[in-house]
């Protein structure tokens, strides 16, 4: 117990890797959120008179909306006024190559392990960084252009497939959604987009890096994958900031529609800065992510590692509307110290013959609250659909909290749906076990619950996986007691 | 569908409060009026709570409240004896028999129950004044007003139920049936409060019976507060079987001491609107509760299970289990809710909720919730809606069983996991077949009643 | 030269004395015996030796190749070579057997300072000590011990005994819930393993598993005292009498 009590004191001190900042020469704007602010962002992207429309009329539902208070959260109140709503790395309006770049931001980057320089780069990913509120640098994309697929900034997207952004943006996720939706949809500034055509197998991973650096900002970005008949495309995100006293705004939209026969993954390691030990600053993630499995046999998977962010608030979602679709769900959500998470994931069943699966494994430490939300609906139509979800507490310490709210709508009787849900610790004859084979506490904890998370992180694209299962160590250790 | 909206029926329902006070005041003590004033604040604080709501996230309460009720604040004034015009669906049963009707205690000219020693069976109202110490202790303590809207409901408006003491040591054989009878000409709103002190190391079996007698339109709203001290051995069994046009909010508040074992099994084999609100507080170590629950609904029926398992303290198990058959246009609801709360360590708290939807127009909505806050502790939960299990009917079928003999077999079976843990034998076997009629459709809902209002 | 020694050795459980005074030493090459009725300590003083927290050592001294074991983390008596053979092995969800027995094999590997094995090796040992205790493939493919028959858990007690080498092996009731065909595979594999320069520590209640690991001396075990020595006639007379006269002779 002592012996397990010290490394707890130890490791907990373990810094958050990312948490460095770089002097970048930032392009900001006053703080606070008004109409004129929302203008001025629309005029600084050299937006269409239609997407400022959108983003006014978000603001003014936005106005109209309260924050959700549904979430077994503790979430101090936001002072909207006291943001800076866009915040950019001093750019010139396009790179022709690496060598424009600002070389701190590519130091920053490679911190990160995200080597901009394609000779660099992994084969077989093609990343889209973006800092702030702005995309830095989409890497490959004349590789993917051979193939017809898009994969850019939104911004560009915005300026290059006006008519494409305007068919799909907001089609999955209205400006009017939910509170946090209504106040992406209004100062949004960046985010990638991607496209894959008929038919199109996506040669290789895409991947975004998202990075906040700039303090008193909030991120606001979208991303939109529109996946055509029978195509396939796995993406992957990625998110880090440094570490800061005050807590920054993340306010994200995530849409992807997928049409008949078509399939996509996608993944994400979110680590963004949890605040130190004692609860200070950290990241508010507020994210809607939502996917359309629109055609028949279309298919979509979730797999998410979350390790960061001081408050989470996330349900990617699925609407199974087109017959025999299929949705997955795969979850790790870690909390420690003093963060709060309360995530899970919405399957609709609308269509016949429509499947979905959740696996969601929480991993509370700390003083840490860990929330599984979700919910299965079968709608009346939706005949002979099925749902399995499985989900998952670990608890590792007595002073956090691990909790499941499941919420299963069953309108039509020919829908099998199966919920089960376990609460464990890891025992501590596992990890005398592990000791007398030689193994540490510490080691012997790592093993345990990447062992625990073993199904979900199975799902993620191999480079992922292995940093998830890095990330998982660090975000714990010393956390047994 | 109702007639009125729920805040005009919330103020009309305060008014009726405040115009009758001295009524419903009249010969109580001030134990049960003083805490009046504040039930109807937190009443009218919270309000009907709306459909939607967290509690109340697939029931719409107004299928209850937004009918047009007359109400009572005296006995009835009762011409026939109850006893000669009802027989009971579970006859056969030795037991000792209590009746109130319309929610109030019906005395048998003053007749004495043969109890054994010390066992006290009163009416709510004659307690009050004659046990104030056990009133002053455990009356409205175990009810949250503040979160418990249609409980306030009723301890602002209660006058009658019924009292019932089981002294330190003493083990009843027997159970005590109590009998729940609405009848009358008129529409009536009822509001039942019931308090039940088991002592230190005692043991009694209460069978509760809920049945209406003629075919108006009824609201029960029933608030029952049980304590359990150390080492007692409790166990309640809920019979509801009510007509289609009756509505009934059932709330029972039960305290568990250390060492204590309770058992709650609601059975609801009939009714138009059902919703139960069953807390059970571990506040004890070592405290065990079992809640058990079997639902058989038809028609356009629509019942409500509410489950909130309160684990206080370490070292207390819990155990749940509810199954729902769902028939025609029928709806259910199970939300069950388990708080582990800080500290209660070595806590097991298992749950269980299955159902059979029978049709397309069926819906079963279900919500169970864990929310733990320690880390040595077992706890799981289930979930799953279905349909009879086809391979099995085929496999009964292969050994010529007719297909509707097949499916009584296997929805039988399906509930019988639910009977199998009633800890009074004779019991469970009239359960058996209560269920077994009541899935046959042969069941007329009062057997011996002679209304046959169904 | 002395491999164990343990000298007038207390441990309580929840307050409980459970071992009052113990004095055993085994030497390199030898086979001990541990017998006893149940209750009387055996597997107590296993865990004790192995550093399990649940037990709490009141008195005396245990010198493991002269160092003192008892301030010794368990990882670290695993490391120097001292290994305990489960009664009842842990369930490890998730957990593959592979990685498991690599992280073990690395971590014995570094306290000696040794490179790490490459995986070319460690699947060439893998394969070999497999065969020790006719192992399963399969097995080494699962999560360690979910899912596995009883005399599967102990099997996979014996192949990690032959993949982490230990000076010193302590089996804990191993024959307890074996049939006659797995006793005997798990106590050839320990007859395989053995050599003179490790030692082994057998306890058991009955005599049989003794018919197939055949001990130098024999001890036993009795309210938390050895009250008995001897060779290994002393288990034979047990299985005969019982151990009625053990307590007998005690308590005169």
């Amino acid at each position: 117990m002592s012996e397990q009590d010290k490394i707890l004191n130890e490791v907990t001190q373990n810094d958050y890797k990312y948490g460095f900042h770089s002097d970048i020469e930032q392009d900001d704007i006053p703080k606070g959120l008004s109409e004129d602010v929302v203008r001025l962002i629309s005029a600084k992207k050299n937006e269409p008179e239609w997407l400022l429309e959108y983003r006014l009329n978000a603001y003014r539902n936005w106005l109209e909306m309260k924050m959700p208070k549904w979430a077994h959260l503790k979430i101090p109140e936001i002072n909207y006024q006291d943001i800076i709503f866009y915040s950019a790395p001093k750019q010139q309006a396009k790179y022709e190559s690496l060598d424009e770049v600002d070389p701190e931001l590519i130091e920053t980057f490679n911190k990160l392990g995200i080597p901009l320089d394609e000779q660099k780069m992994l084969s077989g990913v093609a990343v889209d960084a973006v800092m702030d509120s702005i995309s830095v640098k989409t890497t490959f994309r004349d590789v993917l252009a051979e193939k017809g697929v898009i994969f850019c900034s939104f911004s560009e997207a915005v300026q290059e497939h006006p008519d494409l952004i305007q068919k799909y943006m907001g089609s999955v996720v209205p400006s009017n959604d939910n509170y946090f939706a209504a106040l992406n949809s209004a100062v949004f500034s960046d985010g990638s987009f991607c496209f894959i055509p008929k038919g199109v197998r996506c040669p290789m991973e895409l991947s975004t890096y998202f990075r906040i650096n700039a303090a008193n900002t909030g991120q606001f970005e979208r991303t939109l994958i529109v996946a055509e008949e029978g195509s396939y495309v796995s993406y992957l995100e990625g998110c880090t900031a440094p570490m800061r006293d005050e807590n920054q705004l993340h306010a994200a939209i995530v849409e992807i529609v997928i049409a008949a026969d078509a399939e996509v993954k996608y993944s994400t390691v979110q680590n963004w800065y949890p605040g130190n030990k004692n609860g200070k600053g950290g990241i508010f993630n507020f994210v809607t992510k939502r996917g359309l499995c629109q055609g028949k046999n279309s298919k979509l998977r979730w797999s998410q590692v979350e390790t960061g962010s001081a408050v989470t608030w996330k349900y990617p979602s699925t609407l199974l509307i087109g017959d025999n679709s299929s949705a997955e769900f795969y979850s790790v959500a870690v909390t420690n110290n003093h963060q709060q998470a309360d995530t899970g994931t919405k399957m609709i069943h609308i269509g016949k013959n429509t499947k979905s699966t959740v696996v969601s494994k929480g991993i509370s430490a700390g003083k840490s609250q860990n929330s599984y939300r979700g919910l299965v609906k079968v709608t009346k139509r939706a005949e002979g659909a099925r749902n399995f979800s499985q989900c998952d507490s670990l608890l590792l310490g007595d002073r956090c909290g691990a909790h499941t709210f499941p919420y299963v709508e069953c309108e039509n009787n020919t829908a099998i749906l199966e919920h089960e849900a376990t609460t464990s610790k890891i025992g501590e004859d596992q990890i005398f076990y592990c000791n007398q084979r030689g193994i540490s506490t510490e080691d012997a904890i790592g093993m345990i619950v990447n062992g625990y998370a073993k199904e979900v992180l199975n799902t993620l694209p191999m480079e992922f996986a292995v940093e998830a299962q890095k990330l998982l160590q660090i975000s714990l250790e010393g956390s047994v007691g | 569908m109702s007639e009125i909206d729920s805040n005009t029926m919330k103020y009309k329902l305060i008014n009726m409060y405040q115009q009758n006070k001295a009524a419903i005041e009249e010969g109580l003590p001030d134990v049960v009026n003083r805490v009046r004033e504040n039930a109807i604040r937190d009443f009218d604080r919270q309000g009907i709570p709306e459909k939607g709501s967290e509690a109340y996230k697939y029931t719409d309460l107004m299928r209850a409240f937004g009918k047009t009720y007359g109400y009572s604040f005296k006995a009835p004034k009762t011409d026939v004896d109850p006893e000669t015009i009802f027989q009971c669906a579970v006859p056969d049963l030795d037991t000792y028999t209590i009746l109130l009707e319309n929610g109030w205690f019906y005395n048998k000219s003053g007749e004495q129950l043969n109890l054994p020693k010390g066992i006290i069976v009163r009416s709510f109202r004659d307690a009050a004044t004659e046990f104030p110490e056990l009133f002053e202790k455990h009356y409205n303590k175990y009810l949250e007003s503040h979160k418990e809207s249609i409980a306030s409901f009723n301890t602002a408006f209660a006058q009658d139920g019924l009292f019932l003491h089981i002294p330190d040591g003493v083990v009843l054989e027997k159970p005590i049936q109590i009998i729940n009878l609405l009848r009358g000409g008129n529409p009536l709103l009822v509001n039942q409060r019931n308090l039940i002190v088991v002592g230190k190391n005692s043991q009694a079996k209460v069978i509760v019976c809920d049945h209406t007698l003629s075919q108006q339109n009824f609201f029960a709203n029933t608030v029952t507060e049980v304590f359990i001290d150390e080492s007692a051995v409790f166990d309640y069994y809920s019979i509801q079987n009510q007509h289609n046009q009756s509505s009934q909010i059932s709330s029972i508040f039960v305290n568990q001491m250390k060492n204590s074992n309770s058992l709650l099994n609601t059975l609801t084999l009939h009714g138009g609107f059902v919703r139960n609100n069953i807390h059970v507080k571990l506040a004890g170590e070592h405290a065990e509760a079992n809640v058990y629950g079997l639902s058989l609904v038809d028609g356009k029926q629509h019942v409500d299970n509410f489950t909130f398992v309160d684990h206080a303290v370490a070292n207390c198990n819990s155990n749940e289990l509810y199954k729902n058959v769902l028939d025609d246009e029928a709806t259910a609801a199970f939300n069950g809710r388990i708080l582990v709360r800080e500290d209660a360590q070595k806590t097991q708290a298992f749950q269980s909720n299955k159902n059979i939807c029978l049709t397309q127009e069926a819906k079963m909505y279900t919500k169970p919730q864990l929310e733990i806050y320690a880390d040595d502790v077992k706890c799981s939960h289930g979930a799953t809606i279905g349909q009879i299990d086809e391979e099995a009917l085929f496999y009964l079928k292969s050994r010529g069983i007719g297909g509707h003999e097949a499916r009584m077999m296997l929805m039988h079976a399906f509930a019988y996991e639910v009977l199998s843990h009633i800890r009074v034998p004779v019991l469970m076997e009239r359960y058996g077949d209560l269920v077994e009629k009541r899935l046959r459709g042969e069941f007329s809902k009062c057997e011996g009643c002679f209304v046959h209002c169904n | 030269m002395v491999m164990l020694k343990i000298n007038n050795l207390k441990a309580s459980v929840d307050g409980k004395e459970i071992l009052k005074g113990i004095n055993l030493e085994v030497k390199p090459g030898e086979v001990h015996a541990i017998m006893g009725p149940n209750g009387s300590g055996k597997s107590t003083l296993a865990s004790v030796l192995a550093g399990n927290e649940n037990f709490e050592v009141t008195e005396g001294e245990v010198s493991f190749f002269n160092k003192d074991l008892l301030v010794m983390a368990p990882e670290d008596r695993a490391r120097a070579g001292l290994f305990l053979s489960f009664q009842y092995p842990i369930e490890i969800p998730g957990v593959s057997m592979v990685n498991f027995m690599k992280a073990a094999v690395n971590e014995k590997r570094k306290y000696n300072g040794q490179e790490p094995i490459s995986a070319q090796d460690f699947l060439k040992m893998l394969r070999d000590k497999k065969k020790v205790v006719e192992m399963d493939d399969r097995l080494t493919s699962r999560s360690v011990n979910e899912g596995f028959s009883g005399g599967e858990k102990k099997k996979n007690e014996i192949f990690q005994m032959a993949m982490l080498e230990p000076k010193l092996s302590i089996l804990d009731e191993t024959d307890s819930g074996l049939d006659i065909d797995a006793l005997r595979i798990v106590a050839n594999g320990v007859n395989k393993l053995k050599t003179a320069n490790t030692s082994t520590i057998v306890i058991t209640h009955y005599q049989r598993l003794l018919d197939y690991i055949v001990p130098d001396v024999v001890h036993i075990l009795y309210n938390g005292r050895i009250v008995k020595t001897g060779g290994k006639d002393l288990a034979l007379e047990l299985e005969e009498k019982g151990y009625d006269w053990i307590k007998e002779e005690v308590n005169v």
